[in-house]
C-alpha cells in the first residue's frame, strides 16, 4: 500500500479552481518532487495536504487513513510534518527550543509536572535536548543552539525549519521550495542534506521545487501542475522531456 | 559541555533573581519592623505586592501569549469578591488569619479561572485590536455584574442576588457584598508576608511554565500561528491554557489587594486598573517577567517617593517624563546599538568557543 495516496483532490476559492482532479499515489520511502510554473497550485496542494485548507472534493490518505477534515496539529500527529515558502520559525525563541517544540506530542509531561517542575520533567527535557542536538547536529547547526532563530542566517533558517519538521518524526515530510533563494553552492549542499535525512530519519519526502537541477538531480518520480490540473508525471528524464511540460515552462 | 554550562548558568540567574526579591522582602520588612518606613508607604507594602502579582500575571497573556488583553482587572475583581466571601464565610470555623488567606486565594483562583474560560472561549477567536478591544469590553461587563452583586450570609448559609436585594437575612446574619456600596468592614487579613509568598509562588509558577513544553508551546503560538499548527501544537488550547493560568493569578492578586482594605468597591477594580496593570508590563518588557516585577514595583512606590522628598507637586510631572522617557528608550536607537553590540560579542564568543574546538 503506498504511503499517501491522493485521489481526484479538488478545492474552489468562489469560482477560481485553484486545483483540480489531483491524483498523487507516494511509495514508502520515496523522494517525489512537485514542479509546475507560478501560481499552479503546488502550495494550495501542500496546504490541502496538512490541513490548512479543507479539499472541497477528493479524499488524501495517509498510510489507508483518511485525513480530509483533520486538523492540521492532528495531521501533524498522524505523521506529516511541512516547512513553508516563506520561512515560519519562531523567531524569538532558541535554535534549540524551535526544535524542542517539535517534540511537542512525542515527549509529553503533564501540566502539573510543567508548572512545578516535579515528576518527569527533568528527565523528559533532558531527553528532548539530546534529540535536539542530535538532529541538530545533522544540520550543522549544534554550534549555535543558543542563538534566537531570527538571528540565524537565511540558509540556516531553511535548515533549522527541516530539523524542526524531522523532530515530530513524521512519515511524510513536505518541503515547500527548499531552495528558494540559495545560491547554486547553497543548493548542492542541500540536495546532499535532503539525501540524507531520507536515509537517517527514514522518511519519504514529496517536495516542490522551481530549481530544475535539484528536482532532476535528487528526485526519483515528478507531478508537473499547471494551472492546478495534473499536467504529467513520470521519471525527471521522461517529464522533463514531455513537450506539454516545456511548454508550460517556456511558454508556448 | 556547552550547554549543560550554559544551562546552569541561566538557572543561576535565576536564583540570583529569586535572591535579589527575597533580599528585598527582609530589608522591607525590617525596616517595619523598626519604624524606619513612612506611613504612606509601610501602608503600600501590600499593594505593590498584588501589583507584581497582576503585572507577572498579565505578561503571561501579552508578553508570552503575545494577545494584548485590557480587562485583566476584570479578573483580580472576581478573585477579590470571591475571597471576601471566602474569608467571610469561613472566619468562625478557621480562625488562623493566614490559613484563611491562603484557602480564599485558592478559591479566588477557581473562580477567576472559570471566569477565565467564560471570557477566553469566546475572545480567544479573534485576533489583535479586535481581541483587546472585546477583552476590555468583558473587564467592564464583570465590573458592571459585580457593581449589582448582592450576597448575604446568615445561619441559613449564603444567600445571592442581583440587580436588588430580594433576600431578607435572619438575625444575626450579615451582608458581604451589597451591590454598588460594595464591602465594608473587611477584616485586614493581607500582610506583606503574605504579598510576598504570593509572589515568590507566581514567579515560580509562572517561569517554570515558560520553561516548559506547554510554555514553549505558548511562545510558539505567539512567533508564529500557522508553523505552531504544523508541528502539532494546538494552538486553540494553549491560548486558553495561558489566558486561564493569567486569570488565575489575577484572582489571588485580587484577593490579596482587597483584604488589605476596609471598604471595597467593584469600582476600583475599573479600566484604569487594568490599564495601570498594562503600563507596568510594557514598561518592564513585554515577555521579560523579571522586568514587570521591577516596573511594578518602581512605578508603585515612585509617586509616593517623591512626595517623601518634597516633590510633591511635581511628582505626577516627572512620573510621565519618566513614562515618556522609557517608551522613547525602549524604541530608539540607542537601545537597537546596545543590543546589537551585546549580539556581537556573544557571537564572537561563540566564534572563539568553536575555534577551540
Amino acid at each position: 500500500m503506498a504511503l499517501l495516496e491522493v485521489t481526484d483532490l479538488g478545492i474552489s476559492f468562489g469560482g477560481l479552481r485553484a486545483v483540480d482532479e489531483l491524483n498523487m499515489c507516494i511509495e514508502k520511502g520515496a523522494l517525489v518532487g512537485l514542479i509546475g510554473p507560478n501560481g499552479a497550485g503546488k502550495t494550495t496542494a501542500f496546504n490541502m495536504l496538512t490541513g490548512v485548507y479543507r479539499p472541497t472534493d477528493g479524499g488524501i490518505r495517509l498510510d489507508g487513513e483518511n485525513i480530509v477534515g483533520k486538523k492540521p496539529h492532528e495531521i501533524c500527529k498522524m505523521g506529516i510534518a511541512r516547512t513553508f515558502q516563506n520561512i515560519r520559525l519562531f523567531d524569538k525563541l532558541s535554535v534549540l527550543d524551535n526544535v524542542k517544540v517539535g517534540f511537542h506530542n512525542d515527549i509529553t509531561y503533564t501540566l502539573p509536572e510543567s508548572l512545578f517542575h516535579i515528576g518527569s520533567y527533568h528527565k523528559k527535557e533532558k531527553m528532548m535536548d539530546e534529540k535536539a542536538m542530535e538532529i541538530l547536529k545533522v544540520f550543522d547547526l549544534d554550534g549555535q543552539w543558543d542563538y534566537k532563530a531570527a538571528n540565524l542566517p537565511y540558509g540556516k533558517q531553511r535548515k533549522l525549519e527541516i530539523s524542526r519538521a524531522l523532530a515530530t518524526e513524521p512519515k511524510l515530510l513536505l518541503l515547500d521550495e527548499p531552495a528558494a533563494g540559495m545560491n547554486p553552492n547553497e543548493t548542492a549542499e542541500l540536495m546532499e542534506t535532503i539525501e540524507l535525512v531520507r536515509k537517517e530519519f527514514d522518511v519519504t519526502v514529496l517536495l516542490i521545487e522551481h530549481d530544475m537541477k535539484l528536482v532532476s538531480g535528487i528526485c526519483e518520480y515528478l507531478y508537473v501542475l499547471n494551472f492546478g490540473r495534473l499536467l504529467a508525471e513520470g521519471t525527471p528524464s521522461e517529464v522533463l522531456s514531455n513537450p506539454e511540460v516545456v511548454t508550460a515552462y517556456l511558454g508556448g | 559541555m556547552n550547554m549543560i554550562k550554559k544551562l546552569m548558568k541561566t538557572r543561576k540567574d535565576s536564583v540570583i533573581a529569586f535572591s535579589i526579591v527575597i533580599v528585598a522582602y527582609i530589608v522591607m520588612q525590617s525596616l517595619v519592623m523598626t519604624g524606619g518606613l513612612s506611613r504612606s508607604l509601610s501602608g503600600m507594602l501590600v499593594p505593590v505586592c498584588a501589583y507584581i502579582v497582576m503585572a507577572v500575571s498579565l505578561n503571561l497573556t501579552v508578553g508570552i501569549l503575545g494577545e494584548l488583553s485590557l480587562g485583566h482587572a476584570g479578573f483580580m475583581s472576581v478573585g477579590a469578591f470571591s475571597g471576601i466571601v471566602v474569608t467571610t464565610a469561613l472566619a468562625d470555623s478557621i480562625p488562623s488569619p493566614m490559613l484563611r488567606l491562603a484557602i480564599a486565594m485558592v478559591v479566588a483562583a477557581v473562580f477567576a479561572a472559570i471566569a477565565g474560560v467564560i471570557v477566553g472561549v469566546p475572545v480567544l477567536r479573534l485576533k489583535g485590536d479586535y481581541l483587546a478591544i472585546v477583552t476590555l469590553a468583558f473587564g467592564e461587563i464583570i465590573r458592571n455584574i459585580v457593581n449589582v452583586l448582592y450576597i448575604g450570609l446568615d445561619d441559613r448559609g449564603l444567600h445571592f442576588s442581583l440587580v436588588k436585594q430580594n433576600f431578607v437575612l435572619n438575625e444575626g446574619g450579615e451582608m458581604i457584598i451589597s451591590g454598588p456600596v460594595g464591602v465594608s468592614g473587611i477584616d485586614k487579613i493581607s500582610t506583606f508576608t503574605a504579598g510576598f509568598v504570593l509572589i515568590l509562588v507566581t514567579l515560580f509558577v509562572i517561569l517554570n511554565l515558560i520553561n516548559s513544553r506547554h510554555g514553549r508551546a505558548i511562545m510558539a503560538v505567539r512567533d508564529n500561528r500557522i508553523a505552531a499548527d504544523s508541528v502539532g501544537v494546538s494552538t486553540n488550547q494553549f491560548k486558553l491554557m495561558a489566558f486561564v493560568i493569567s486569570a488565575a493569578f489575577a484572582g489571588m492578586a485580587g484577593t490579596l489587594y482587597a483584604m488589605n482594605y476596609s471598604t471595597v468597591t467593584a469600582a476600583k477594580f475599573d479600566f484604569n486598573m487594568s490599564i495601570l496593570v498594562l503600563v507596568f508590563v510594557v514598561l518592564g518588557g513585554l515577555g521579560n517577567i523579571w522586568g514587570s516585577v521591577v516596573a511594578a514595583a518602581l512605578l508603585t512606590v515612585l509617586p509616593e517617593f517623591l512626595r517623601a522628598i518634597n516633590l510633591n507637586d511635581y511628582r505626577m510631572l516627572i512620573y510621565s517624563i519618566l513614562l515618556i522617557a522609557m517608551m522613547l528608550f525602549n524604541n530608539s536607537s540607542i537601545k537597537q546599538r546596545l543590543l546589537e553590540r551585546r549580539r556581537v560579542k556573544k557571537d564572537l564568543k561563540a566564534e572563539q568557543r568553536k575555534g577551540v574546538a
